[in-house]
């Protein structure tokens, strides 16, 4: 008789529980204020940064961020819009960074005539910078920051 | 008619026996000829004359709106080798939709505007004609084998005309350079404003998918 009551009383308190869940209206910053059932209005689109100024890396091994508008650029079998401006033999006319070394190396680390067709996509690594406001923080701080702790002198 | 002139004509016998087919067209065309040179005699000048004139009305305005007809978007679109082909790749670009509203259609870049350069493009384009009814071009696969040369054939006629038609619209004086991006402003100040080189030297592909650009000059 006690574990039947008992059973009631925990099916009751299930029940009121999953009832004050469901009220409560689920949502987070990201989210904005839509209910995770819906979908919320889309946030209107960002312009690309468009200022063609060279942009620091964060870290030696990263593919350099695009400071301009590649809209349209085609990037196939056809053709490839980046490398009418950053090609070797395009740099002198158009003042564009060359594309590195690195991507006229094959896999096996041979260098190759021109560009390697597993370099040859640019947008896989190399992405244009919206001018969006981040809706998370970043408190990322580069090798030398941290380095530099270390030093007489240097930040805290 | 010809029959009615007959006895005015010249005296030509009536045939004893039945021409030929040939024989008798050709009597038909002199009769027409003899009609034609001698002087009215039943009309007068001012009637000739006003008949002439709202005639050419008629056949002038009509052979204009005939040609405007085929200088629009939807004659362009009604063969399905430019509604599928071309016509679709210019729906994903800035001269088809773009912040201001601003719509560049077919004939906007591909016909001059200018008269005399207007009626000759349009006599090349008879070729296109022949090719569509021959279907040169009928599949995807024959058109983007033919890309590179239909291609090349508007990369030269725009070189030839120092890109006349992008400049129907985009001329180097209206131009604000101040409004751009720092790199259109460095590219146009050195290679526009120079007259070094002209806008589909740099702007290739720009209202189409390009071809295979292997061997074209600045691709690689």
């Amino acid at each position: 008789m006690i574990k039947k009551l008992a059973m009631m009383l925990l099916a009751a308190s299930l029940a009121a529980g999953s009832s004050a869940l469901l009220a409560q209206s689920v949502s987070s910053s990201l989210r904005g204020p839509a209910a995770l059932n819906d979908e919320g209005p889309a946030p209107p689109m960002q312009p690309m940064k468009n200022t063609a100024e060279k942009e620091v890396r964060n870290y030696p091994e990263q593919p350099p961020v695009i400071p301009h508008s590649i809209d349209g650029y085609q990037v196939d079998m056809q053709g490839n819009k980046c490398l009418s401006c950053h090609a070797r033999a395009r740099t002198a006319e158009s003042k564009a960074p060359m594309l590195s070394i690195t991507h006229f190396m094959d896999r096996d680390g041979q260098f190759l005539a021109s560009v390697s067709p597993r370099r040859y996509f640019c947008t896989q690594c190399h992405v244009p910078q919206s001018m969006a406001n981040p809706p998370v923080s970043n408190d990322f701080v580069d090798i030398d920051t941290v380095l530099s702790h270390d030093k007489p002198g240097g930040k805290r | 008619m010809s029959s009615a002139d007959i006895p005015q004509g010249t005296g030509a016998p009536a045939p004893e026996k039945r021409l030929g087919l040939v024989r008798r067209a050709w009597q038909f065309v002199l009769d027409l000829i003899d009609v034609l040179l001698k002087p009215s005699s039943i009309f007068g000048l001012g009637v000739l004359v006003l008949a002439g004139f709202v005639a050419g009305v008629i056949f002038w305005g009509g052979f204009n709106t005939a040609l405007e007809i085929t200088n629009t978007e939807k004659f362009c679109t009604g063969c399905h080798e430019m509604k599928d082909n071309v016509f679709a790749e210019l729906k994903t670009t800035v001269h088809f939709s773009n912040r201001s509203g601003v719509r560049a259609s077919c004939p906007d870049c591909h016909v001059p505007h200018n008269w005399t350069d207007k009626i000759a493009r349009k006599m090349q384009a008879s070729k296109e004609v022949w090719g569509h009814l021959f279907g040169s071009i009928d599949t995807r696969e024959k058109f983007t084998d033919r890309r590179l040369e239909l291609a090349l054939h508007e990369w030269a006629r725009f070189k030839a005309n120092d890109s006349l038609e992008c400049r129907n619209c985009h001329s180097a004086q209206s131009m604000d350079i101040t409004k751009q991006s720092p790199r259109a402003v460095e590219a146009h100040q050195r290679f526009l404003f120079t007259g070094e080189k002209t806008c589909i030297d740099c702007h290739k592909g720009i209202a189409h998918h390009l071809p295979d650009m292997r061997g074209v000059p600045g691709w690689q």
